[in-house]
């Protein structure tokens, strides 16, 4: 820290929430500052990028009333940090990391650089830990381990929440460890903090909770920031403290539009639907700190949820998610207008690490084999739904009938649990019965 | 990185900092693409434009805590790789820096500003000679051998640009820093050299693609096969296995030396390679994988810049082997994140964007890159023949053939491997569309299949195309009048076509019988499925009815046999096609 304060009045140009100020000396990219506007309020900046003698400053709770002549500008010669400490279990934060539950400011054991750094590929362990979510869309057929990112793709009035809640309240290890949940929200409504807010109390998992909530009516920038410190609040207390951390992050979406803001008024050429052009790769700087390390007990595993602007998974956000996240688990409107909760659509979901945390080790042998011939007939399955539009179902080989109602009956037993909890070995079970429906040869990938 | 002798160092100071990239004012004099240090603590950067006294640079690490007055220092060399015994098994970042040895301390997150020489300077080989005191030696000549992993005799060859008449040479253990030949012009050469990753290395002759490269994967060495030293796209949407398609090549794959490059993809994907490779043997040799393995990774959170480099880094160590007289498989996942790393410091340098905002020199960068994809004749002696087999990922937006990098590859690539969601959704893997698919190399392939296979597996295969392409004709009526309305004939296709898809398209790769597919396995497979139809064919000529053919158990023992070993499946394999014919004559 400098002894003198350094203060300009400097402030050149306003666009959206960015500001342009010339002459600050040894300022640093990323470093934070403060902005002191006319009548004494203060507010929170970051300056983004230096061009000889301009900074472009982003400031966090907008620039509603900033001027070019009185407004100052002072940098505070530090990165943006979280302030860290075991205490954070059962506490709710703003956005920014700020107590908004009317308790004292934690006495931080610990400052850390809310970007992180990125994990030595060489020094990953392999996510191979199989959990067990009591969901049987999930468990048996998009298998979740430790250190996953498993993202829910969700359409609007989706309920992708209650999913989420669903697994933060039933998710279990081998070990019999529970997660210690760290939830961070960009964009919720009010009404959603209160449902998030009852979910985790009523399940009694409140003490082993850390939110940092970002409302709708918060500003733009603190979105940038919210899942930044979830995550570097995960790191710490998966590495440093040893727990295992599911990050629940929602919703993505108000997070990227976000960064749309902040493209457009630093006037940048922007990307596909005017996204920026570097959002894959911001994306992965989020995304990509879940995993575990090499001899250190904690995991951080993360489930984004992202609502697909008019349900379509081919906008840039899903998409990108896609390209990053190992595997998504995706809703359907067509099973949620069947009343089928949760209304996991089956086919085009995936994990891509299940393979790992599957098998004789972890689930039950065969497990694999079940899992691809449960999809493998569901899909001709719906083939056959869509023929008899068509042909009527008079025109069906017998074959093909009993596809159908076995179609029918894996999405209103398998998928529509409810809200109930399923061991692994009743989802499997649950699945071998089912197939029964269908004669013997159509089982190719059952071994035996 | 070392400089070279006569390089000048110029010294600047930063003027402007910008994502990856960071402006050098008062470098007058520094050349084109040539690296530097950038700011105090000394961050790698590579010169791509420059104006009047100011450089712009590319920093291969995050920029953040740059301020604007540090300095950066010009050391008039472009990026290179070291090369030299102690590649195999190593894994590097984008910028050739060992990942294992940068965990210093056990940290296990990659501090900034490291910089750790790729290989060991004070690791001991044990030096072969070939060559003796007064030998004249020019460039590309092997002047010795180490064995550098189980598997692979590493050739030490004379750098390009050097040579001479032998003054010294040693012979037994060497180091890094040791001299090992001594010209008698006292010039020198050690076990490691330099070059750089944006130049191709020198060859004496490209050869023509004459021979298969072998997967082992029924869908591309019978359907759709690259050549050795060719080059094959896997464009796909996430999820449908592209990941699955490349480490699946990079296990079971008929080759000497494997480099998967992890170019701005999962981090929990490299940890399966890491943890798997040791296990899984070559099966060829049985000796682990990760003897024959160099892995280049930059995961989609290191930075941008170096993942765009990490490609190039990964094709220059393919070069150098394949130089010693191997054939290297390089695996690049994915080359759409490379290019939109390009995209992201283009546009940072607020260059006129083409397509969907990637530079309009997309095409030519993506083209430098697959052309250094090939077979070739060594230079120096003896003679060698290498190749470099190139098989990359690419990940279009939405699932979309039509952008710009799929279909910039496609001016290069001889081989397409479109993958399918359909497909994946039903868990079909590898996901390879047989519609939209092609490969070039058949056609000069065949009298290599025709020579070394059989002589109707030419034919069989375009028998096999001709039969999916049937069945989605087929399929398009059924859907309209319903199965049972169809013509026998008709049916019998359908039901030929589902056998050849699940049981011969679709593959396990989790499955051990069924990983790897000898050519006589795929050659009597598919001879198997020909017999049935045929024969079949004629039985319901002869009167049969379509059900009792349906529902016959040889059917479902055609659905098994890619479950069966590949070693005995010459006299499985016989014994169910003669099955079939008694079966159907009866």
């Amino acid at each position: 820290m400098d002894l003198i304060t350094r203060r300009y009045n400097t402030i050149e140009n306003i666009s959206g929430p960015i500001v342009f100020a010339s002459g600050l000396k040894s300022a640093i990219v990323g470093e934070m500052c403060s902005v002191t506007l006319r009548g004494g309020e203060l507010r929170s900046g970051q300056i983004l990028e230096l061009s000889g003698d301009m900074a472009v400053i982003q400031v966090l709770e907008g620039t509603d009333g900033i001027d070019v002549v009185s407004a100052s500008i002072e940098p505070s010669g530090e990165l943006a940090s979280a302030a860290l400490s075991e205490e954070i279990l059962g506490r709710t934060f703003n956005g920014m990391g700020t107590p908004i539950d009317d308790l004292p400011e934690i006495i931080p054991e610990k400052y850390a650089d809310i970007n992180g750094l990125p994990i030595n590929p060489a020094a990953r362990d392999r996510p191979n830990q199989f959990i067990q979510t009591g969901i049987s869309a999930v468990d048996g057929l998009n298998t979740l381990v430790r250190g996953q990112k498993l993202p829910i793709f969700s359409g609007a009035g989706l309920p992708a929440n209650e999913l989420a809640m669903q697994v933060v309240r039933q998710a279990k290890v081998a070990t019999g460890e529970e997660f210690c949940v760290v939830f961070g929200a960009m964009g919720i409504t009010s009404r959603e903090a209160f449902f998030f807010r009852e979910s985790l109390e009523s399940a009694g998992s409140m003490e082993r909770t850390v939110a940092y909530i970002n409302l709708a009516s918060d500003p733009i920038i603190e979105k940038l920031f919210t899942p930044r410190i979830a995550l570097t609040a995960a790191e710490y207390l998966a590495f440093e403290k040893g727990y295992q951390v599911m990050v629940v992050l929602t919703d993505m979406t108000s997070y990227c539009d976000a960064l749309r803001v902040i493209g457009s008024a630093r006037d940048e050429i922007p990307g596909r639907r005017s996204y920026p052009g570097y959002m894959y790769t911001d994306l992965a700087s989020i995304y990509e700190r879940a995993g575990r390390i090499k001899g250190l007990p904690g995991s951080v595993t993360i489930m984004p949820i992202i609502t697909m602007p008019e349900d379509d998974i081919t906008h840039p956000i899903p998409d990108l998610t896609g390209y990053i996240t190992e595997g998504q688990i995706v809703l359907g409107r067509g099973v949620h207008r069947k009343s089928v909760y949760p209304p996991i659509d089956v086919l085009p979901s995936l994990s891509r690490l299940m393979n790992n945390g599957i098998g004789a080790d972890n689930t039950r042998k065969g497990h694999k084999e079940l899992s691809d011939q449960l999809y493998a007939s569901y899909a001709k399955g719906c083939d056959v739904r869509r023929m008899v539009a068509i042909v009527g179902e008079e025109g069906l080989s017998e074959l093909d009938s009993k596809l159908m109602r076995f179609a029918e009956s894996f999405e209103s037993e398998f998928i529509g649990q409810g809200d109930v909890e399923r061991s692994i070995k009743e989802t499997l079970d649950l699945g071998l019965k089912l197939l029964q429906i269908l004669p013997k040869s159509e089982l190719t990938r059952l071994h035996n | 990185m070392s400089f070279e002798e006569g390089a000048t160092r110029i010294m600047g100071v930063i003027s402007a900092v910008s994502g990856p990239t960071v402006k050098a004012a008062g470098v007058r004099g520094v050349k084109m693409n040539t690296t530097a240090f950038v700011g105090n603590i000394g961050l790698l950067g590579e010169v791509i434009k420059l104006s009047g006294d100011e450089a712009t640079l590319q920093v291969y690490e995050d920029t953040s805590g740059l301020s604007l007055g540090e300095e950066v220092i010009c050391h008039g060399t472009p990026l290179t790789v070291m090369l030299g015994p102690g590649l195999i098994s190593n894994i590097f970042d984008g910028i050739q820096r060992p990942l294992e040895k940068m965990m210093v301390g056990d940290d296990p997150f990659i501090a900034r500003g490291l910089t750790i020489l790729p290989l060991d300077q004070n690791r001991v080989w044990e030096f072969t000679p070939v060559k003796a005191v007064g030998d004249k030696l020019a460039p590309g000549d092997v002047v010795g051998t180490i064995n550098e992993s189980q598997c692979i005799e590493h050739r030490v060859m004379v750098p390009p640009g050097k040579g001479g008449i032998i003054k010294d040479i040693t012979s037994g253990g060497v180091t890094g820093s040791d001299r090992v030949v001594v010209f008698t012009d006292e010039s020198s050469m050690g076990l490691y050299q330099r070059w750089p990753v944006r130049t191709p290395r020198p060859v004496k002759k490209r050869l023509p693609p004459t021979t298969p490269f072998i997967t082992g994967q029924r869908v591309f060495d019978t359907v759709l096969p690259v050549a050795e030293g060719g080059c094959a796209i896997v464009p796909g949407g996430f999820g449908t296995g592209k990941t699955m398609v490349e480490q699946a090549i990079a296990k079971f794959s008929r080759t000497d030396i494997v480099i998967y490059v992890g170019c701005g993809e999962r981090g929990n994907e490299i940890t399966d390679v890491l943890s798997e490779f040791p296990k899984l043997k070559d099966p060829e040799t049985g000796i682990s994988l990760s003897e024959r393995t160099i892995i280049v990774v930059n995961t989609s959170n290191m930075p941008v810049a170096a993942r765009e480099a990490s490609i190039f880094t990964g094709i220059t160590i393919a070069e150098y082997y394949r130089d010693m007289g191997y054939r290297v498989a390089l695996m690049a996942d994915s080359l759409s994140r490379w290019a939109e790393a390009l995209r992201e410091i283009s546009s940072r340098l607020e260059e006129m964007p083409g397509e969907e905002g990637f530079p309009p020199y997309l095409g030519t960068m993506i083209g430098s890159f697959y052309e250094r994809a090939g077979k070739v004749d060594s230079l120096g002696a003896p003679e060698r023949t290498g190749a470099v087999t190139v098989i990359a990922a690419i990940s279009p937006p939405g699932g979309d053939f039509s952008e710009p990098v799929t279909q910039a590859s496609l001016r290069f690539a001889g081989a397409l491997w479109a993958l399918d969601p359909d497909l994946a959704y039903r868990r079909h893997y590898p996901a390879v569309s047989w519609e939209v698919s092609y490969s070039l190399y058949y056609r000069t392939l065949t009298e290599w299949y025709e020579k070394e296979v059989a002589h109707d597996m030419v034919s069989l295969r375009n028998w096999l195309m001709a039969i999916l392409q049937r069945e989605s004709e087929v399929k398009e009526i059924s859907q309209i009048i319903g199965v049972d309305a169809l013509q026998e004939p008709d049916r019998l296709v359908l039901e030929t076509a589902q056998v050849a898809r699940e049981a011969f398209l679709r593959q396990s790769v989790f499955v051990k019988n069924d990983a790897f597919a000898t050519f006589e396995k795929q050659y009597l497979m598919l001879k198997a499925i020909h017999a049935f139809m045929i024969n079949a064919e004629a039985a319901l000529e002869g009167g049969k009815y379509i059900e009792e053919i349906v529902e016959c158990e040889l059917k479902g023992e055609l659905m098994r046999m890619q479950y069966e070993p590949s070693e005995g499946f010459t006299v499985k394999g016989k014994k169910l096609i003669a099955d079939i014919e008694r079966f159907f004559t009866v």
